[in-house]
């Protein structure tokens, strides 16, 4: 468990660095911190709750590694679509708790562009991630439910910074 | 199953331990948001906030999960005031290994910003920030393990879907709260 906590917290200072790279973006603009947490904690959850899935499958054998398995494609579309969901109403929300707490508010067309371009952008990571990452752990007789979850979970946790520093950048 | 099918049945899975952990993400970005004095006065302490809040998930996670499987077992009795020693063993192993990843966290931080040549408050600062907040949130997420896997499990929900969205959702929170009350200690007792 140790070595393992330790180099997953190593992976995640990485996505520490990216934050302190743009620390003045969002510490002028109150609905972009607050998107921070939120957009991590939704990447790392949409792959891992795809992880789970495709492990789940993997451990029944009703999962093929093809592009036209119904499940991987299946999974793959809930995956697209449940980030297209709930990343508006993190967006809106988000400006919606940085107008209420104060602070200098930026228009909420914007916030919402960054929250759904980061959200769809990540949806489709996370999907590359955990199929890269499910079929690695196949090849190399690893238990997925094992490995896969953690490092797909923390390697969206960094790709969420990532994104959202990209698209800070371009939109804002 | 056609595709059409197993995405809907996918999406409607999915759909609540996200919407859950959604309000989770959204409230600890408000506490983050009311954070910025201390952001500014702790320089590094935002290097911190991913590393510090997987942590919180990958330990009290695990702790979750393996709480559900002794249950289900039949090892451990839902019940506080039986609580015996394996269940104290397991809590005590998931503070301290969460007490060393942010003692750790705060030292690769300070060495990568060290390299990185970029301002940086000082070791001792961040690493009592990072074990602070570590304790703090880490005695309030086994708590709020503990009481809800039990009481969720004398219901007869199934710990193990329980397990994932709590954890993700007060995980969050306390972890940004904690950091918050960590940095305000540190800040106060050091000035």
């Amino acid at each position: 468990m140790l070595p393992v906590l330790l180099v997953l917290t190593t992976i995640e200072i990485g996505s520490g660095l990216v934050l302190e790279r743009f620390e003045a973006e969002l510490l002028a603009y109150p609905s972009l911190l607050i998107l921070v947490p939120v957009t991590i904690g939704t990447a790392g959850n949409l792959g891992s709750i795809l992880a789970a899935r495709l492990s789940t499958a993997f451990h029944l054998g009703t999962l093929s590694f093809a592009v036209d398995d119904d499940r991987l494609l299946g999974n793959a579309i809930a995956t697209v679509a449940l980030a297209l969901s709930v990343f508006p109403v993190i967006g809106v929300g988000a400006w919606g708790l940085g107008v209420l707490t104060g602070g200098p508010a930026l228009p909420v067309t914007t916030v919402l562009a960054v929250a759904v371009t980061s959200g769809g952008l990540l949806s489709i990571l996370a999907v590359a991630v955990t199929i890269v990452a499910t079929y690695v752990a196949y090849r190399l007789e690893l238990d997925p439910d094992d490995v896969v979850i953690p490092v797909v979970t923390n390697v969206c946790d960094v790709l969420g910074v990532v994104v959202l520093f990209v698209v800070v950048q371009v939109l804002v | 199953m056609t595709v059409r099918e197993v995405a809907a049945r996918a999406y409607r899975e999915g759909l609540p331990a996200l919407s859950a952990s959604l309000v989770g993400g959204l409230l600890a970005g408000v506490v983050l948001g009311g954070m910025r004095t201390e952001l500014t006065a702790i320089d590094g302490l935002l290097v911190l906030v991913p590393a510090l809040l997987a942590t919180r998930g990958n330990v009290y996670g695990s702790l979750g999960a393996r709480i559900a499987t002794a249950l289900h077992q039949g090892l451990l009795e839902p019940r506080l005031r039986e609580a015996d020693d394996r269940l104290l063993r397991a809590v005590a192993a998931a503070i301290a290994n969460g007490l060393l990843a942010s003692a750790f966290a705060a030292v690769v931080a300070t060495a990568a910003l060290a390299w990185l040549v970029r301002p940086a408050a000082g070791l001792p600062m961040l690493v009592a920030v990072a074990v602070i907040s570590g304790l703090l949130s880490g005695l309030a997420l086994t708590t709020t393990v503990v009481l809800f896997v039990f009481a969720g499990f004398r219901r007869g929900y199934n710990p193990d879907t329980l397990v994932g969205p709590l954890v993700t959702t007060a995980g969050d929170v306390f972890g940004i709260a904690a950091l918050l009350i960590a940095a305000r200690l540190v800040i106060w007792g050091g000035g």
